[in-house]
């Protein structure tokens, strides 16, 4: 168990040879998946050797592993973690029992469900993107873009599967559709309001990295407590390969931080039109973005009070985040959490039932692990000698889904009215002249180990290569 | 008893790590773990086996730091870092101390060689060993067997390897692991768990050994093991000790049965592109890995398909009597390996150490060591390791090269390996 096939066409660790029904449907969907790459991947990268990590095997040896690839040519298959044959279910109300490796059939929609949401954000991100490469601000920088796009691709890939091979003729119809909506698109847009939002520029592309991918992290994390074991072995997987996009966000912000704190230290100013008049992000624009790709992406783990969420739960089919390493009694029944609401034009707290609140608390996860890194920027300006801090705004702030709905508030929590919020709605969110100012600063730099005056380069390259490595060759 | 001894830390840094979890996910002995606030590893757990370092997507994993063993990092104080310490030098005298359990007495070993001057960066040797394999190194399986689960070898020889005889107490011992998959190559180690309790009540510790027998066997086809080992009767202060571990090896009869964990080691490995050359520097039992590579290549080159490049070995004992396999080494062919013994305590005759021999073969020695087709590989007692690299950097600079790129290009390119104990 664990090493790849990669004599098939679809490379798998799952003995796909031995299902030739499912292996034909695959093979199929896999044309129509090419032509979706072609037809709203990575823009005009067809010729390019990218240098790309590609799994030969899911253990620590295998799966990173290194070499110049054509995106087009990127291996694109099914890899599950192995086998644990004597796996149980560690929550809800089967706790105790043998994980499922079928479908049982009482939850068979709310599955589908589950798989078809989550597939469907992995093609969208890849369609938000597929502008950026043309404005990449070093080799280093697109290769990592590009690494983010195939994987991706192949988590997509690990959702089909799932459909193909667990949920019959709808889940054929469903593979499809992922397939035609797209991002964006009025009539036919993706499912999750963050994936139909634009990744206009390289500032927009790190911070959605690393809070929307974030998100991912957090609901992959919580279906790999799922009942359901090819679910759970599968998010497992793709886990390992979304640490990546978060550390290009990480990263990224962090190294435009650090080129705009040096600005400031070497001009010793703190003046915004300065900044820019340098060719440096000033921190005010940063935070508005901050503040942006944070509201939205806490959007997406949806109502802060759910009946579906108490449903996926209880039937075992959507954990906690680290359910294994909590020391409750996995059934959270008569238990209570706060939530947020407004009362007499002020924000105040209440209890309701945990079991409710489930998505309140994987969200309230999100914002802790979120909050952690924030402070690892601010380590920059601190070391850098600037006095400026990033936050994240207050949890009520600009949401748009649940409770807190339309509700305006300021960024530091306050209920604010119609008059203020659009008074400092440019001073909240990034203002059209601040996505044109960032736009301004966006051009390709493509010479090896050379980077775009606005972004620091990296403390060192993919894979113990040096920084100016040639990351992307140009066909 | 092992306050001297030195190791390599593994550590994490918190500057760059962005706390993903993939290594604590991946790592099979339990070695990492975290707070709220940092990712760290815990030295007396870790086993450099680098199953982490892959999968990491930051890099920040791949930090190592020199300290005594006594002195490494404790968790609590990595987990308070905001930044890595920097590599500090490493006390006086210190290396000359190797844990006794480890093995005897030092076969060939020299004084330690003068430091720089006072005043200039401080000389460690072991920074300078590589912690990536060579390009066309053999995928190394590792961890397949931890500490709770150890596999089963069967004993199928314990043979004296010495001109001493038997009494001389250096054993080659072969392992056979019958129809359970335990595939090794040439420069890994495995660990060996002695049955009972220490005084503690508790279970002895695993004793790693390197492996002394080729990647197909030490028997070609048959799933098997050869291990080098000296019996431990004294310490380095030449107090009676009996050795736990090594005293049950080298005790075993054929048809025991040992529990064995492993593979370990994934950077000590042996070239495979054709042309490729080795050179080969230890002392004592430290011969083992290089018997396996030597083995390896002979058996290769009997096969007629491969073209190996040169082998260059240098190899100490006290006295020829004591030299592990030096009969088997004497009727290899000239033209395939070129063998530089030194003995330290022949009588009637100047001590000679390996560092003295690489020095006289400085005009062979220098040129491999600028070659991208050459791998150097040293093991044996840690005191030997700061002598052998200083020897290696006279005979680069009186080359006219530049030692700091030479040592660096070697590291990078896992050319330089350095196993000591």
């Amino acid at each position: 168990m664990g090493s790849i096939d990669y004599s098939q066409k679809i490379p798998n660790n799952v003995n796909l040879a031995e299902d030739r029904t499912l292996q034909r449907a695959l093979e199929q969907w896999q044309p129509n998946f090419i032509d979706w790459w072609d037809d709203v991947g990575p823009d005009a990268s067809t010729g390019y050797d990218v240098y790309l990590r590609t799994a030969t095997s899911v253990d620590a040896q295998g799966w990173a592993h290194f070499d110049f690839v054509k995106m087009r040519d990127y291996r694109w298959g099914i890899f599950l973690q192995p086998n644990d044959p004597n796996r149980g279910i560690g929550f809800g109300d089967h706790k105790g029992e043998k994980a499922w490796t079928d479908v049982p059939g009482e939850h068979r929609a709310n599955l589908r469900r589950i798989i078809v949401t989550q597939g469907d954000t992995e093609p969208a991100s890849v369609e938000q993107q597929r502008h950026l490469g043309a404005t990449a601000p070093s080799l280093y920088d697109l290769r990592n873009l590009f690494q983010i796009n195939v994987e991706e691709g192949r988590h997509l890939w690990a959702m089909v599967y799932l459909l193909h091979k667990h949920f019959g003729r709808d889940g054929r119809e469903e593979a499809e559709a992922l397939l035609e909506r797209r991002s964006g698109d009025e009539n036919n847009p993706r499912i999750l309001g963050a994936f139909n939002e634009k990744t206009p520029d390289w500032l927009a592309f790190f911070m959605f990295t690393y809070f929307t991918d974030r998100d991912g992290k957090f609901q992959l994390s919580a279906l790999t407590e799922s009942g359901f074991d090819p679910l759970a072995r599968t998010t497992k997987f793709m886990l390992t390969e979304e640490a990546h996009h978060m550390f290009v966000g990480e990263s990224g912000v962090s190294r435009v931080v650090a080129r705009t704190a040096q600005v400031m230290k070497e001009l010793d100013t703190d003046e915004v039109a300065q900044v820019r008049a340098a060719g440096a992000i000033d921190l005010p624009t940063i935070q508005r973005y901050l503040n942006f790709h944070y509201s939205v992406t806490i959007d997406l783990f949806g109502a802060d009070q759910s009946s579906n969420a108490a449903t996926f739960y209880s039937s075992g089919l959507k954990g906690r985040y680290e359910e294994g390493k909590r020391d409750d009694d996995h059934l959270l029944k008569g238990r209570t959490y706060k939530v947020l609401e407004v009362q007499n034009g002020a924000l105040v707290e209440k209890d309701v039932p945990m079991l409710n609140a489930l998505n309140e608390v994987l969200r309230d996860d999100f914002i802790k692990d979120s909050v952690a890194g924030i402070g690892r920027w601010n380590k920059v300006l601190e070391k850098a000698g600037v006095a400026f801090r990033l936050e994240v705004p207050h949890k009520a702030f600009h949401r748009n889904i649940g409770a807190l709905a339309g509700i305006r508030t300021s960024p530091d929590g306050r209920v604010v009215g119609g008059a203020e919020w659009s008074a400092n709605l440019d001073r909240w969110l990034p203002s059209d002249a601040d996505r044109a100012f960032v736009a301004s600063l966006m051009g390709r730099v493509a010479v090896p180990g050379k980077f775009a005056h606005w972004i620091a380069p990296p403390a060192m390259g993919i894979n113990r290569q040096p920084i100016d490595f040639e990351y992307v060759r140009f066909g | 008893m092992d306050t001297g001894a030195v190791i390599k830390q593994h550590l994490i840094d918190p500057e760059i790590c962005i706390r993903c979890n993939t290594c604590e996910a991946t790592c099979p002995v339990g070695a990492i773990t975290h707070d709220d606030r940092n990712y760290v590893v815990r030295a007396d757990v870790c086993n450099h086996c680098l199953a982490c370092i892959a999968p990491c997507p930051t890099g920040s994993i791949d930090n190592w730091r020199s300290v005594l063993k006594s002195k490494a990092y404790p968790i609590e104080e990595q987990l308070a870092w905001d930044v890595l310490p920097p590599e500090l030098p490493l006390p006086d005298g210190d290396a000359a101390a190797a844990d006794a359990e480890v093995e005897a007495q030092p076969p060939s070993v020299a004084p330690p060689a003068p430091l720089v001057e006072a005043g200039a960066a401080p000389f460690v040797a072991s920074s300078y060993g590589a912690t990536v394999p060579p390009w066309s190194a053999a995928h190394a399986y590792c961890n397949l067997y931890g500490p709770k689960h150890p596999t089963t070898a069967t004993v199928t020889g314990n043979f004296n390897c010495t001109e001493a005889g038997f009494e001389n107490q250096t054993h080659h011992v072969v392992l056979d692991f019958g129809a359970l998959p335990f595939p090794v190559l040439e420069g890994q180690s495995i660990g060996i768990v002695p049955p009972g309790l220490d005084r503690r009540g508790k279970p002895h510790p695993a004793r790693q050994y390197s492996v002394a027998s080729p990647r197909n066997g030490e028997r070609p086809g048959y799933n098997n093991v050869s291990l080098t080992v000296k019996r431990v009767l004294e310490d380095h202060q030449g107090n009676a000790v009996r050795g736990v571990a090594s005293n049950y090896v080298c005790d075993l009869k054929v048809g025991d049965k040992v529990q064995v964990i492993g593979p370990f080691g994934s950077s000590f490995l042996m070239p495979n592109h054709p042309r490729s050359h080795i050179v080969m520097i230890c002392t004592g039992t430290g011969s083992a890995p290089m018997r396996a590579m030597t083995e390896w290549r002979r058996r290769l080159r009997a096969s007629g398909k491969f073209e190996g490049g040169k082998l260059l070995l240098f190899f100490g004992a006290r006295t020829q009597q004591e030299l592990p396999y030096f009969g088997p080494l004497k009727s290899l062919p000239k033209d395939f390996i070129d063998i530089n013994l030194a003995f330290s305590r022949t009588s009637g005759q100047p001590k000679r150490y390996v560092q003295d021999l690489m020095r006289e073969r400085a005009a062979d020695l220098a040129p491999l060591l600028a070659d991208a087709n050459a791998h150097v590989y040293v093991c044996g007692l840690k005191a030997m390791e700061e002598g052998v690299v200083i020897a290696l950097r006279d005979v680069v600079t009186q080359a006219g090269m530049n030692w700091d790129s030479v040592a660096a290009a070697l590291k990078r390119e896992g050319r330089l390996h350095l196993e000591t104990y």
